[in-house]
């Protein structure tokens, strides 16, 4: 019994933390620069590709790769905000969804003419396939090792925001652009670091979760649902709100899925619907 | 209803009280319609398709240009109408084309107005959410109960009986289903004309342009965004019944992410809250995707974000926008300053 | 001089009989662009090499391929363009359907065109029964589920089973034909799982826990073709299902060609039942995998989607020869009834009575080869299986044309 509890906890957070490191940027992008960015999965996409594919043609490390992987996407995707992007932040979100669903046609079908239409498997390192034994249940070890690099990263994320004098400025753009912007704070170059280091953990999160998820060029549609509710969810702006967002999601799917697995993607669905009508702003999320 | 008109030779005051007039060029597209009939009798099943997008995104634009409500789950409504008219007709109760098409713009507003209820409550990344949640709810539902439903494999055995009891539908050269599907689509647009125009139309206007005034002036807003989404709502799910005669056919994606999003994208194309935008929009976007996508279909995709991108960011108001730039440039350069 | 006369004048008859020769226009319908362009490509390449390596046996027709998107899985994409390619292209034969729904929707428009209509991949077992111009040379569902139930009773000797399938049609299909095959067989099948739609590849990890908790002798796995057979082995693996005793297996779609490279060694071990794999050991498919490597490259491989193709070319070809290039719908489902062919996954043939494909299958276990790589070893077969759906009118393959 307690070991099936303990595995369902365990698989369910796993898949919970894929969802949180690609979506942790989306969500304090959307909070601080309230902008709809539907092409956040295709920087999760090009991300997961960069890692692939360094690690296929340069035969670099899984760890390596992951580096690359983000400190690629992160300056390409501060390319696309400062050209791009800058120019619709005070648009209306419609010109924002068509804007960024433009992007994402165009990174699919750049990838597709580039690499291929096929999945590309991300060759993960001998130590982290099989099992693990935790002494009450012996687990998958890559589900564990996500768990604590998504307990890692949301620390650090949690810490780089609330201790850090960057991480005011963030915090004090989301509650009053504004104000925070008449006290000195240059706005410009906060949204283009933030907006590159949420592409950055989302191309992380590409790869890191493209052993449950896969990596195809469709992938950039095929999950963006699943990254909005999760942000919607939790709230705009809030890490705390993605992370538990990300675990409950997680979990309940997983058990959901287990015993009652006749009723398919339905309940992911009524539950974000049930929250978001009891707590419109998300549940961490502050009231507009 | 910004300006103080106190005479007719003001010309704001000129161009509000004959902006609902019928202009001279608005017989163009139906015209067009027609000359596409005699044509290309062979393109006539693409042509079919082109006018249900075009109701479709007619629905849309009430809901999105003229109420300002943005929603990713307008198919939800297309397919309820949709799977009305073909579940009524394949488990044997009632084919007849028109009437079933009441039948599902009543089921399609009845979804319309108890979804709206509850949604319109909510705006912005919420309001986007709970549409798409609500649209995937109902496609999963409509997966699950495959033994009404068809399921995946969707929902074949649709016999339509001919039109006045004289017009057969030919799934080959579909020159009646053209036709018909035409008639509709006149009827509904005269239908939504007159309602955007009238009075409860400008107020649909004013809550779009400035939510808190219109409830300072005592408008009753949240039941006005809920009857317009409930007739918006209804008039899609006409598109979805006209669809489901169309093919003889009804499956999931009628209910899909997929054409929720393309007909936001083909609306925006056009241009929303201006009525025609959902001609200019269905007609660019569905000939470029018919015929280059034939030719080179990456290069479609490619071609389509390149577009969408530029559209976004140079021309917001999409290629009707696009005439209103070119329009006012040329009379600039006419008019001496 | 006189020569370089005869060589021109040959030339010159050659181009001349080329002229001549008879056109036969082949609408083909496969999702160039989205989630199924990978499968449109295997397939597509599968018609252009049998067109390439038989140039003898399609001589002295010419036969060309005019290819419309299907776009994806929604049926009504697939149904436009199979109606523009009879109206528009006047097209003399039809081909492709990647998706079974789109086979489906295309059924009224094929019967009202009267064309012969090839499938080359799309499985769920009725289809065929839609039209009577449906011609099908990829495979039903049934033909390896059925197989499988009866192997794994006999031959395996497995008294239990866990079922997991993708809930779609073709899943529901497999699932069907396996129960039926295995509990005739002395089986019993302990637990059903449905393991989310076809759309998107989900964790497999709460089914696959599920199917552990019940501990059956085999755990029978449905999914489709591509991305999911990935996460189905990293899967099993994964959570030490081998080392809990239950045996993995399924149709070949979890060991698509295409894919099993990229497995990894969690693949080894694992049991499937199909028509076709690349590794198969017969002249025809030696021929058939060295003219693709050389055409593709040697890190392509084709698959049994190719060989759709390729089967499928073979059968047009047929009815092309018997009817000397004229396309008469009748007399070409006629022709095509009589199509016997030595193919890349053995001897096949079109069964008169309902117009699917009658071929081997395979029952094969995943071992590493000398060189390293995966590959698909031989270890039953069962000859000239047809689909048992139709064979015994099992609903909803009772009804038809």
């Amino acid at each position: 019994m307690i070991e099936n509890i303990a595995s369902m906890l365990l698989g369910g957070m796993a898949a919970g933390m894929v969802l949180f490191i690609v979506s942790v940027g989306l969500s304090v992008t959307m909070g601080l620069m309230g902008f709809v960015n539907l092409a956040h999965g295709a920087f999760a996409m090009l991300g997961g590709y960069i890692i692939v594919l360094s690690m296929r043609h340069w035969g670099v490390g899984f760890a390596a790769a992951l580096a690359i992987g983000f400190v690629l996407t992160a300056a390409i995707s501060m390319v696309f905000e400062r050209l791009l992007y800058s120019r619709l932040y005070k648009a209306g979100e419609l010109d924002q969804v068509l804007f960024t669903i433009g992007l994402v046609f165009m990174f699919i079908a750049g990838l597709t003419v580039v690499v291929g239409p096929e999945n590309q498997p991300v060759p993960i390192p001998a130590e982290l396939r099989g099992q693990l034994n935790l002494g009450i249940v012996q687990y998958r070890t890559y589900s564990i090792f996500l768990i604590v690099v998504g307990i890692v990263i949301a620390v650090g994320l949690w810490l780089g925001f609330e201790r850090t004098r960057f991480g005011a400025q963030i915090r004090a753009a989301v509650d009053n652009r504004r104000m925070a912007e008449s006290l000195g704070i240059n706005i410009d170059r906060l949204f283009a670091i933030t907006f590159g280091f949420g592409s950055g953990m989302a191309a992380i999160g590409g790869g890191l979760g493209a052993e449950f998820l896969g990596l195809d060029p469709q992938y950039a549609l095929k999950y963006l649902v699943f990254f909005l509710i999760v942000v919607s969810v939790g709230g705009l702006g809030s890490i705390f709100g993605v992370f538990w967002a990300s675990i409950i999601i997680g979990v309940l799917d997983f058990v959901l899925k287990k015993y009652v697995p006749q009723g398919g993607t339905l309940f992911i669905y009524v539950l974000t619907i049930m929250l978001l009508l009891w707590r419109p702003q998300g549940l961490f999320g502050k009231p507009q | 209803m910004s300006a103080p008109a106190p005479a007719y030779e003001n010309p704001g005051a000129q161009a509000l009280t004959g902006r609902h007039r019928l202009r001279l060029w608005e017989p163009l597209p139906w015209l067009l319609a027609l000359a596409f009939y005699f044509l290309f009798p062979r393109h006539l099943g693409f042509g079919t398709e082109l006018l249900i997008t075009v109701l479709f995104a007619l629905s849309l634009d009430l809901a999105l240009g003229y109420a300002g409500i943005v929603t990713l789950g307008h198919a939800a409504f297309f397919g309820a109408g949709a799977y009305t008219v073909g579940m009524l007709a394949h488990h044997g109760i009632w084919n007849e084309p028109i009437t079933s098409l009441f039948a599902a713009a009543a089921v399609a507003a009845a979804i319309g107005f108890a979804s709206g209820l509850v949604l319109l409550r909510t705006t912005g990344l919420t309001l986007l959410m709970l549409t798409l949640c609500t649209m995937a709810l109902l496609e999963e539902a409509a997966n699950l109960g495959h033994d009404w439903t068809g399921g995946f494999d969707g929902l074949t055995g649709i016999t339509i009986p001919p039109l006045f009891g004289l017009f057969e539908f030919n799934p080959l050269f579909p020159k009646v289903q053209y036709l018909y599907i035409l008639g509709v689509l006149l009827v509904c647009f005269v239908f939504v004309r007159t309602l955007v125009y009238s009075p409860f139309g400008q107020s649909l206007t004013g809550i779009r342009e400035n939510t808190l005034r219109m409830h300072a002036v005592g408008a009753p807003v949240r039941t006005r965004l809920i009857v317009c989404y409930t007739i918006s709502a209804a008039v899609a799910g006409v598109a979805g019944g006209l669809w489901a005669q169309a093919n003889a056919y009804v499956n999931l994606s009628t209910l899909g992410l997929d054409r929720a999003a393309t007909v936001l994208i083909i609306l925006v194309l056009g241009g929303y809250g201006r009525l025609y935008g959902a001609f200019v929009g269905a007609v660019a976007y569905m000939v470029l995707a018919h015929f280059l996508s034939k030719l080179y279909p990456t290069a479609w995709q490619l071609g389509l974000g390149l577009m969408l991108v530029i559209i976004a960011l140079f021309f917001r108001g999409g290629i009707l926008g696009m005439g209103d730039v070119i329009t006012n440039w040329l009379r600039k350069l006419r008019a001496p300053s | 001089m006189m020569k370089r006369i005869l060589a021109a004048s040959a030339a010159l008859a050659i181009s001349a009989t080329l002229a001549h020769a008879q056109e036969v226009k082949v609408g083909v319908n496969l999702p160039y662009t989205g989630i199924g362009a990978e499968f449109a490509q295997l397939i597509d390449r599968g018609m252009e090499i049998y067109l390439k390596i038989n140039a003898d046996k399609v001589k002295p027709y010419k036969i060309t391929l005019i290819k419309r998107d299907a776009k994806n899985p929604g049926g009504n994409d697939a149904r436009v363009a199979t109606q523009e390619l009879l109206t528009q292209d006047n097209v003399d034969i039809l081909a492709g359907w990647v998706y079974s729904p789109n086979a489906i929707a295309s059924a009224p428009v094929v019967n009202a065109g009267k064309k012969p209509a090839v499938i080359m991949n799309a499985g769920t077992a009725h289809i065929t029964n839609m039209s009577q111009y449906y011609l099908r040379t990829s495979f039903s569902m049934w033909h390896a589920a059925y197989s499988m139930g009866e192997a794994t009773a006999k031959q395996l000797k497995a008294k239990t089973a866990v079922v997991g399938y993708t809930d779609f049609p073709p899943g529901k299909d497999t699932l069907a034909a396996f129960k039926r095959s295995f509990e005739a067989n002395g089986g019993k099948v302990i637990d059903e799982i449905p393991m989310g739609g076809a759309g998107a590849v989900p964790d497999m990890t709460p089914f696959f826990q599920r199917a552990k908790d019940k501990k059956p002798d085999v755990f029978f796995v449905f999914v489709p073709a591509g991305d999911h057979a990935a996460a189905v082995v990293k899967t099993y693996a994964a959570l030490g299902m081998r080392e809990a005793g239950i045996k993995l297996m399924g149709p070949g779609d979890i060991t698509q060609d295409t894919k099993l490279q990229g497995m990894g060694d969690a693949a080894v071990g694992l049991i499937t039942m199909h028509h076709y794999n690349a590794d198969l050991d017969n002249a025809e498919n030696k021929r058939f995998v060295a003219a693709w490597k050389k055409e593709y490259g040697a890190n392509t491989t084709p698959d049994f989607m190719a060989v759709g193709g390729y089967d499928g070319m073979a059968l047009i070809v047929h009815m092309v020869q018997q009817l000397k290039g004229k396309i008469d719908p009748e007399k070409a489902i006629a022709a095509a009834k009589t199509f016997k062919s030595n193919s890349p996954r053995g001897p096949i043939s079109i069964d008169p009575d309902t117009r699917d494909i009658i071929m081997n299958e395979y029952l094969s276990e995943v071992v590493k080869g000398k060189d390293g790589k995966l590959m698909q070893k031989v270890i039953g077969k069962i000859d000239n299986v047809k689909d048992a759906c139709k064979a015994q009118k099992i609903a909803p393959c009772d009804k038809g044309v």
